[in-house]
This record gives C-alpha cells, structure tokens and sequence, in this order.
C-alpha cells in the first residue's frame, strides 16, 4: 500500500461506501447485508488507520488528492488534515459500533432491509464532507447527507416519526438553500470554488460578508443552534435508535465542522469580533436553555436529544475562542480548536451509547418514560450501566473524556481573557449532572412499584448481548480517551497552518 | 452587461419569496413550491453570471445548476412522498374512529 502513497486512499473513503450501498441493495437477505456491512465497515477502518498513520508521519500536516487528475480550477480536489481525519476516524468508528448494534436492532424485515443502503449513502455523505476541499461539492454531499438522514427517521413508519422526518426535511432544505446561494455569491465575486484559493483570494468586502452570513444561517439551522434547534428534539427523538445515535453524533457534526472551517481558514479576512461574539452568546444560551429542557423532559430519547442541543452550545464557543487576547500568541487558535474538537469525539461518543441505552430500554421494557424507570435497573442493569457513565462523560466529571474537553475549554477560555465563557461551561456541567442523576436515581435508587399497570403489560423480552456491549464500549472508550488523550490533540494540530 | 444584473437581482427577488414561502406557508405543498422557486433563484443568479473574463461563456456554473436541479427533484420527491404517507395515515386514522 505504501507504495501507492496515502493520497490515493482518499477516494476509497467515498467509494467504498456507495459500493456497500448498492451491494445492500442486490443482496436484500438480513444476513447477507449485515455481513457485508461489516466487512466493508472494517476494509474503510483500515484504510482510515493507515490514512491517520502516514499524517501523524507527513511533516507538511495534509494529503491532497486530485479526482482524475484535474487540477484544482477545474477539477475537484480531495484533502485531509489533522482535524477532518479526526472526524473521519470518528465516523468510522461509530459506523462500526452502531453497524453491529443494528444488525441485532430491528424486528421488521422490511424496515432492515431499507436500513442499510440508506445507512451507507449517509456514510458516503459524510465522508465526502469531510474529504471535499471545494464548496460546490460540499453542497452536494450536504444533500445526499440531508436526504439520506430524513429517510433514516422516516423509517420509524409511525406518524410521528414521518412528521419529523418530512420538518426535518423542510428545515434541511432550506439551510442548503441558503449554503447554495452563497455559492453562488462567492463563485461570482471570486471564479473559484476550491478551498484554497477561495482562501487567498477572500477579501473583507460586501459580498462576502453577505455569504458568509448566508452559509453561517443555512449551518446554523442544520446543525441546530438555539434559536434555530426546533426541529432537533423531534427528529432525534423518534427515530431508531441507532439512526438517533448517528444523527446527534455526526451529522449535525459535519455541518459544524464546516462552519468552523469557514470561519476559522476559507473566508476569515470577512469574519468580524462581533459576528464571533454573537455566535458565543447563542452557544451560551443554547447550552443553558438545552440543559433546561432535558430536565424538564418526560421521556428518556427526548432528554437525550435536548442534551444535545446543549452540547451544540459547547461547540459554539469555538468562535469567541478564537479570539485570542493579545494578537501576539499564536496557540490560542490551536488551543480552541483542540478543545472544540475533543469536545465532538467526547460527546460524539457519550452520545451514541446513551442512544444506544436508551434503544435497549424501549426493546426491553417497552417505553421510555422517565418517571416509570423505577426500579428497571433489575431487568436492563447493563444498559443502565452505559448510560451512567456515557452520563458522566457528558457532565464531565474525571476522569472521562468529557472532563478533558472541557477542562481544554476552561483552559482556553481563560487564555483569551474571556472568563464569562468559563462560567457558562461550568454552570452548562452542574445542570446536565440533575438531568442525568434524575434519571439515574428514578432508574436505582427508587423501588418498583407493585402495580399491574401499563409498563407490565408486555413480556420483558431478552436482549442479545451485542446490543447491550455496543454501547457500553462506546461508554467505557469515553474513559479511556480520557486517560490517554494525548494522540488526539497531536492529531488535531496537524496542519492547522493559520 | 445591465441584462446580468437584471437577471441577478429577479434571482435574488425569487430567492426571498420563495425562503419567505418556505416559512410562512401553512400548507404542504405551498412550502415545497415554495422551496422549489427559491432554488430556481439561486440558479438564475449562477446562469445569470456564468460570463467568463472576456465574454466568453462560463461552463462551471450551467454545470452547478445541472446538479442543483438533480438535487432539488430528489428532495421535492422526499418531501411529497412523506407527506401523502402522513395524509394516508391521517384518512386511516379518521377511518377508523368514524367505525
């Protein structure tokens, strides 16, 4: 493979994906397509490792690909550096533990059947998002990820779930619109599309400043910042499982990570210390008024999704960040973004197992109100189990990953002399801990109550294994990152040139 | 060289109706026409200034719009889809309470 040289790994990222889609689709049988699934998800895992190795290797920080050898006015350039091959590395783990957990998922033949291809094209999307240094074709794959998301929820088949789907859809839609129309702008004042060039060619005028407003609102509604979050708790909370999984962890990730990638290198002569304030303060809002709802919530998948929003706050506070004091030091950038970036594999992960929890829940005891927890830490221990420490991730107590990003954030924050923001993470931390122990001590400490009501009803059924130690992997990996955090800061800082 | 900015400034009048549609409209359908007129301003706007340096005419962005379109059907064909099946359950639904 070395010989090749890592740039031609690239495209397999996006090929191999869209091949396991369409070979889902000729192979309909659940045995076949699991089995494909998992061998296609563990070739994409060795590619990605060997991608990872030749970086952490490459003095120059990125690998740069050209599709079919055009250059880059013309053609469509593929490129990697430290903080996308995090995301990537992120997504291909997360494909992999939750590809496992659906195999055992669902119950309805039919629905499996549609699961995978659709499952694939996201992945596809994804990685193409994450690989592609040029904006038009970011839009595409900001569709094929939009579209491919709403189809996911809509697999639900009940009513609630297709609403969800179709405002999901509606909201999608509209902040790709908005991302096109910037396009346009920029593509009209500057003749280029490729990232690079857009970057030494960006000019603090008008018309860009417009289009990044533009790409700025259409980002914000994907990725669902507060006040534009309205569609999240609905779509994440009402469809499977493992799609709620992939929803909070990557895909409102991916819109994130462009944003910032706007932001922080494309068009940054535009970028203004009021617009990186002003996005700060939604994040602080966002992080308090998520914490609100999730305590406020009555079933689990719904507290869960709510989180998120909050934890989306977090990721906010990347842009204030960036600001640093004095003008003078030159870590402070990398210092944002590392914690930032920590912050999505922390939660990215805590997330995904706490889905995964909760999924298992309503297999095993048929609902997800929270007030009817009491007691099931007797039929469901191991899942409850996950979502305890996924939990202490997200509150970020020591000595999860979740206490490193933040503690990442404090160090940042108090860096750029901007103390407020501290206040906000710490305050953001003590109200996610009475959302979670709320649940956890419904769940453990209180009894079962002797009624023969509702939730008795139904037969406990059992639970394979497999679903059950997904998750609680994902958990206990949050653990681990946080004892041996060390490769994924250098990753993040390789190639961050500005 | 004022037919470009004619043409723009149509893109960019659509563009607001049809975002303003896609928020105001309370019916279904409104909104995903309405979607529908937004994106066809976007791609004005690119046709309109698909002029290369010296007059020549630009490929790059006809080739965008290609792609627009492409993308804009599939997510029109989502969006109805999902909503006949909310319709469908919705009859049913009525159905079988009127039983």
């Amino acid at each position: 493979m070395s010989s090749i040289g890592p740039a031609a790994l690239l495209p397999y990222l996006i090929v191999l994906p869209l091949i396991a889609a369409i070979l889902t689709v000729l192979y309909p049988s659940n045995k076949q397509q699991s089995g494909l699934s998992l061998i296609i998800g563990a070739i994409q895992g060795y590619v990605v490792f060997l991608l990872v190795n030749a970086l952490y290797a490459l003095p120059s920080g990125n690998i740069e690909y050209q599709l079919a050898g055009w250059g880059s006015p013309l053609g469509i350039d593929l490129a990697i550096d430290g903080f996308s091959a995090l995301l990537i590395a992120l997504t291909c783990l997360l494909n992999l533990v939750l590809m496992l957990y659906s195999t055992c998922y669902f119950s309805n033949q039919a629905q499996q059947r549609q699961f995978w291809p659709l499952w694939w094209l996201l992945n596809a999307g994804l990685n193409g998002l994450f690989l592609s240094a040029d904006i038009f074709n970011i839009y595409v794959t900001l569709e094929i990820i939009g579209l491919a998301s709403v189809a996911l929820v809509a697999l639900g088949h009940q009513r609630d779930s297709l609403v969800a789907a179709l405002r999901y859809l509606l909201v999608g839609l509209l902040g790709s619109l908005c991302y096109l129309m910037a396009v346009a702008l920029l593509y009209r004042a500057y003749g280029t599309l490729d990232f690079s060039m857009l970057a030494a060619n960006a000019q603090s005028d008008v018309l860009t400043w417009t289009a990044l407003s533009l790409i700025t609102a259409g980002l914000a509604l994907k990725t669902a910042l507060v006040p534009l979050h309205f569609w999240l708790p609905l779509a994440h909370g009402s469809a499977p499982a493992p799609v709620s999984a992939v929803l909070s962890a990557l895909v409102v990730k991916a819109s994130f990570y462009l944003l910032a990638r706007f932001w922080m290198d494309i068009l940054q002569p535009a970028v203004t210390e009021t617009g990186l304030f002003l996005l700060g303060v939604l994040g602080a809002i966002a992080i308090l008024w998520g914490v609100y709802q999730a305590i406020k919530a009555q079933r689990l998948k719904l507290m869960v999704a709510y989180s998120t929003v909050a934890q989306i706050g977090y990721l906010f506070l990347l842009f204030p960040l960036l600001m640093s004091g004095d003008t003078s030091s030159q870590s402070t950038p990398i210092a944002a973004l590392t914690a930032i970036s920590f912050f999505i594999v922390a939660h990215a992960c805590a997330k995904a197992a706490m889905f995964m929890a909760a999924g298992n829940m309503i297999k095993v005891i048929g609902h997800d109100d929270i007030e009817h927890l009491n007691g099931k830490v007797k039929e469901i221990p191991l899942s409850l189990f996950t979502f305890a420490i996924a939990g202490i991730s997200l509150i970020g107590l020591p000595p999860s990953a979740g206490f490193i990003a933040k503690w990442l954030l404090l160090n940042a924050a108090i860096d750029t002399a901007q103390w407020w923001w501290a206040i906000i993470v710490l305050l953001g931390g003590l109200l996610a801990a009475i959302a979670i122990f709320r649940v956890l001590d419904i769940a453990f400490m209180q009894p079962q109550k002797e009624q023969p009501g509702l939730q008795h009803s139904l037969p406990t059924k059992r639970l394979p294994k497999v679903m059950s130690l997904c998750g609680l992997c994902l958990a206990i990996f949050t653990m681990l990152m946080g004892f041996n955090a060390q490769p994924f800061i250098d990753l993040v800082a390789i190639g961050v040139v500005r | 060289m004022s037919q470009v900015i004619i043409y723009s400034i149509l893109g960019v009048l659509l563009f607001g109706i049809g975002l303003f549609g896609l928020i105001a409209a309370a019916h279904i359908l409104r909104k995903i026409l309405a979607m529908n007129i937004s994106g066809i301003g976007v791609f004005m706007i690119l046709v309109a200034n698909a002029v290369g340096p010296d007059g020549t005419t630009d490929p790059i962005p006809h080739a965008m719009v290609l792609t627009g379109i492409v993308v804009a059907i599939a997510g029109t064909a989502l969006a109805l889809y999902l909503s006949c099946q909310i319709n469908l359950d919705e009859d049913k639904q009525v159905e079988e309470e009127s039983s």
